[in-house]
């Protein structure tokens, strides 16, 4: 996994070893807290998961693996405006692969990446449940519905 | 404990409740197949993840197949390991996990050792119906280890090895599903990470995945070319495991035989560590005794207890994980970088050659052996103190590939004068070996006096930690001993609360110390042949005319003609070293 280097200042590391004592720093409740965390920085940093490593008195290889099987945590930070597209059964049959393939081509950055500007960052999520709609895009707080491939710019522009 | 009635292939036996399936089998003379599987008894650990599906059986009335290694036993459970449904699922799943595995079974390194490959030959796969994308990953190649995870099957014994049994914690199943691979963490290269190079992920890998740097083709050129003089040392546990590779039963100690291979593969002289091994004892013991009179003296700026530094594995394991105890363990070379700074000083003036027409090449049951060769404070200008570091298992296969016929060579003796060696010298190749040397000197330096005794049953065994008292005429020396970097971590752990209460430590990686090292010839999960070395080992000892370090006379030449004393400045400069912080978190990025 692609990942971007940072140096945390101290009222960071505090914050997590704040967050890792809400759970005991049991190495149990590593999900929660990596959970916790993410909601807090917005992604995963590898200097962050050394600090809850050793906070939790784990190997940073098993926070790291964890970090990896699930994809709802991310190393890299998200966009501003952050871009799901539901690739749900529905969405699926009704196009969404080539709605990611044109959002990936308008943006230049593959699915799990930010842009360099930091606007936009793309994933790709299973079922939002509004199938009556597919394919879904979300991008920020805002639902996009039977989305086209050539609507795609168009959207985007709201956002620039 | 309460027993329960089974079933299995018609056969009815007890078996205390809590058995698994695969153990009651054994028990009744049926052996399930198993792959991701692994139990060394004697070491306790077991490894039943029940990923690889293998080993499933059928089990009346339940709708699914059972992995018997994870599946206990239940009252009047009727078990039938050999039905059609199970043959084939057992094939189903043999050839989904060879449809992602590649087939370079011709030239791979694993190739007739590979569980991997006997289990698809057992199970009689002829082909592989089911042929797709398979998963590929960037190969990583260390100083000790290489890492191929195209041929990982996943069954994840190497991270049992490194986290439950090493606490090193460096590998880790990472991503998911297809891309899913064991890997450290950030994916970063192993020289990257706090590896540790002990091997043992190596000793269990069931296919190629894992393998050791191979030096052999290395030897092979410095062998062939006339410029060089090469001379070769041998650790202790190579000759208690060697003849395994020749089809000698466990345990057969064939350090006659060794010696006569060396010297027809064409070393110019044939050496052996363990005369290193009493010279570590020197060095050591005499530290050991001058930081206990200190300290007994009252003297605040020594700390004790004192640690055992032979070990290349456990010393890069504290740099990493206990810098702030770097100071502890003896500054004592290993018995390896003794050897091979004496000879390229001592016996390479001896011969009147520049050390770098000297060649030295060890024989070491280590895979971190070959990391610790190449650090950088063994050199002079660039040329290390020995040269490279060849394993037990290479060793075999080089003798095969050179035609020798091991088991009809006569047995010969080592060259001197860094051959002879004492029955201390030998017992550094297993576990309490390295601290019951260590007592046998470090008594009689102390108390100037005869050893009652030369036998110390209470520092033996193969109990992951140990300890004894013993009398020094009146001192009773609290001595600890852990095999395994987490019983390691364990005594580390007291000393930085304060609670230990040891005089000396002796510390070796890996199970049942050298013997059971990552170069030796695999075990296959079958802990008792560790268990025959062990004994091997100390027969070896029993063998030998002198049992004392300091009673080698080759030993007391070196120090008459070349080093003085044990410490002095001479011996300082090249016995003794320094250890490195190494605990910086600093990661690197690696791209695919």
């Amino acid at each position: 996994m692609s990942t971007v280097k940072i140096e945390l200042k101290p009222h960071q590391v505090e914050q997590i070893k704040q967050i890792c004592k809400e759970f005991n720093n049991d190495p149990g409740e590593l999900i929660n807290v990596l959970h916790k965390v993410q909601n807090t920085f917005g992604y995963l940093p590898a200097e962050i998961q050394e600090l809850v490593a050793s906070e939790l008195n784990i190997p940073v290889a098993k926070v790291y693996g964890v970090v990896t099987f699930y994809s709802f945590f991310t190393m890299l930070p998200k966009g501003q405006y952050p871009i799901s597209v539901c690739m749900g059964t529905a969405c699926y049959v009704r196009g969404a692969e080539k709605v990611v393939e044109e959002i990936k081509k308008a943006l230049n950055i593959k699915i799990g990446e930010t842009t360099p500007d930091g606007k936009f960052s793309l994933s790709c999520l299973r079922c939002v449940g509004a199938c009556g709609l597919a394919p879904v895009v979300m991008i920020g707080e805002k639902t996009f519905g039977r989305v086209a491939p050539e609507s795609v710019k168009e959207i985007l522009q709201e956002f620039l | 404990m309460s027993t329960i009635n089974i079933t299995i292939d018609n056969k009815t036996l007890q078996v205390d409740k809590g058995t698994t399936i695969l153990k009651a089998a054994q028990k009744a003379g049926i052996h399930i197949p198993t792959l991701c599987y692994m139990h060394l008894e004697d070491l306790n650990i077991e490894h039943k993840p029940a990923g690889c599906r293998i080993c499933v059986v059928e089990v009346a009335g339940r709708r699914n197949l059972a992995p018997a290694c994870a599946t206990e036993c239940t009252e009047g459970m009727v078990v039938n390991t050999h039905s059609l449904r199970v043959l084939n699922a057992r094939k189903t799943v043999m050839e989904l996990i060879l449809s992602d595995h590649p087939t370079d079974c011709l030239i791979c390194p694993k190739s007739g050792n590979c569980d991997l490959q006997s289990m698809a030959h057992q199970l009689g796969i002829r082909k592989i119906h089911y042929q797709g994308e398979q998963s590929t990953y960037r190969e990583d190649t260390s100083p000790s280890i290489i890492r191929d995870m195209d041929k990982c099957i996943m069954c994840r014994r190497c991270e049992t090895m490194c986290n439950e049994f090493q606490t090193v914690g460096v590998l880790s199943a990472v991503n998911r599903g297809f891309m899913a691979v064991v890997a450290p963490a950030f994916e970063q290269n192993l020289d990257h990470s706090p590896c540790t190079y002990c091997g043992q992920c190596v000793a269990v890998c069931p296919t190629g995945a894992l393998t050791e740097v191979d030096h052999t083709n290395q030897l092979i050129r410095t062998l062939a070319d006339p410029a060089k003089t090469v001379i070769v040392q041998t650790a202790p546990a190579v000759r208690a495991a060697l003849g395994e590779e020749f089809g000698l039963p466990a345990g057969t100690l064939v350090t006659g035989k060794l010696v006569a291979a060396l010297r027809r593969l064409g070393f110019h002289y044939v050496f052996d560590t363990d005369w290193a091994a009493d010279l570590t004892i020197m060095e050591e013991g005499t530290e050991l005794l001058d930081r206990l009179t200190r300290y007994l003296n009252g003297d605040k700026s020594v700390t004790l207890p004192i640690l055992t530094s032979c070990c290349p594995a456990w010393v890069k394991f504290f740099e990493h994980q206990f810098p702030d105890l770097i100071d502890i363990p003896s500054s004592a070379r290993s018995p390896q970088q003794m050897f091979g700074s004496v000879a390229k000083t001592y016996f390479a003036q001896m011969l009147g050659i520049d050390r770098k027409n000297l060649v030295v090449v060890s024989i070491m049951p280590c895979l971190a052996k070959k990391y610790e060769c190449t650090r950088p404070e063994f050199a002079v200008d660039g040329n290390p103190d020995v040269d490279f570091s060849i394993s037990t298992r290479e060793l075999a296969n080089l003798i095969k590939q050179s035609n020798i016929d091991f088991l009809s060579l006569p047995d010969e003796d080592f060259d001197n004068p860094m051959g002879e060696s004492t029955g201390a010298g030998v017992i550094f190749g297993t576990t309490g070996g390295v601290i019951e040397a260590a007592v046998r000197t470090a008594y009689e330096l102390y108390t100037k006096k005869p050893l009652p005794r030369i036998d110390f049953h209470e520092l033996r065994g193969l109990d992951g930690i140990r300890q004894a008292t013993i009398d020094f005429d009146g001192l009773k020396l609290n001595i600890g001993i852990a095999h395994g970097l987490g019983n390691a971590r364990k005594l580390l752990e007291d000393i930085r609360a304060g609670k230990s209460n040891f005089h000396a430590i002796e510390i070796m990686a890996c199970p049942g110390g050298c013997i059971g090292g990552g170069g030796q010839p695999l075990h296959h999960g079958n802990s008792t042949i560790i268990k025959a070395r062990h004994k091997a080992i100390y027969l070896e000892d029993s063998n030998k005319p002198i049992r004392k370090s300091h009673e080698n006379p080759y030993i007391q030449k070196v120090y008459q003609e070349f080093l003085g004393k044990p410490m002095s400045e001479k011996a300082h400069h090249l016995l003794h070293t320094i250890y490195f912080d190494r605990s910086k978190k600093s990661f690197v990025v690696t791209q695919e």
